[in-house]
């Protein structure tokens, strides 16, 4: 399935300063996988060291979380946009 | 990559990040920072001062969420500018990043802290992640004095 990935601000210089880039894939894992295989170093900055999405990055098919779908499973359909939208997040010494 | 950044604006931007902060006192503030980006130089032009959504420990931490997130870029845009980063308060603590701050952080965004020291203003210091995410770089602030017309 054709279908779009909005990059975030921040990870645009990762990504050849793109906005917006189309891949072909069944589901959100999968266009994911495209974008870090040809962007690699967006890898780090997504994913935590247990290979899972760092929980201030938000992924969205349309105007939908992907938490509230099937996560990475989510499957997509021609013309679906995806957004990478960041939380921000931070705070203090005290644990 | 930029191996010197820095970050302009004014003081009357500078005195409401501080003010923000004060009116948190003791829970940490947070806001964007709206402005433009050019290689050499960032400037900040405007503010964005945005609710503390972390409802658990909003005295040490700070959470903007995703719809938040959007606001302050709709926001941004409607005033021909970018949100450039983000600023958030450290009451009773120094203007340092922490390592929670670290963890969290985005790449190319400038992060600045403000320190409220028993709900006094205190040193404002701003930061950019390094590219491997291992660390913090202090940002310049060149602050300037007269309010841009
Ligand atoms: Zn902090």
């Amino acid at each position: 399935m054709p279908v779009k990935v909005l990059i975030p601000t921040p990870l645009r210089p990762f990504a050849e300063k793109q906005e917006c880039i189309q891949f072909d894939a069944r589901t959100v894992g999968e266009a994911l996988d495209l974008l870090t295989g040809r962007y690699g170093e967006l890898r780090k900055h997504l994913y935590g060291d247990d290979g899972r999405l760092r929980n201030f990055v938000n992924v969205y098919v349309n105007d939908e979380d992907i938490r509230s779908l099937q996560k990475d499973k989510t499957p997509l359909k021609e013309g679906d946009i995806i957004s990478i939208i960041p939380s921000i997040a931070g705070g203090n010494f005290l644990v | 990559m930029i191996t010197d950044p820095m970050l302009r604006l004014n003081e009357e931007l500078v005195n409401r990040i501080r003010a923000h902060g004060v009116e948190c006192y003791p829970h940490e503030c947070c806001g964007a920072l709206l402005g433009r980006d050019a290689e050499s130089v960032r400037e900040v032009l405007d503010l964005l001062p945005l609710e503390n959504r972390h409802g658990a420990s909003p005295r040490n931490r700070f959470t903007i969420l995703p719809d938040d997130f959007r606001h302050a870029e709709k926001v941004a845009r409607e005033r021909g500018l970018d949100p450039v980063g983000w600023y958030h308060s450290h009451p009773d603590h120094p203007a340092l990043p922490s390592e929670f701050d670290r963890a969290h952080a985005w790449p190319w965004y400038s992060y600045v802290i403000v320190s409220v020291e028993q709900r006094q203003p205190g040193q404002v210091t701003s930061w950019r992640l390094a590219e491997d995410r291992a660390r913090f770089m202090p940002e310049r602030m060149e602050i300037a004095a007269r309010t841009r017309v």
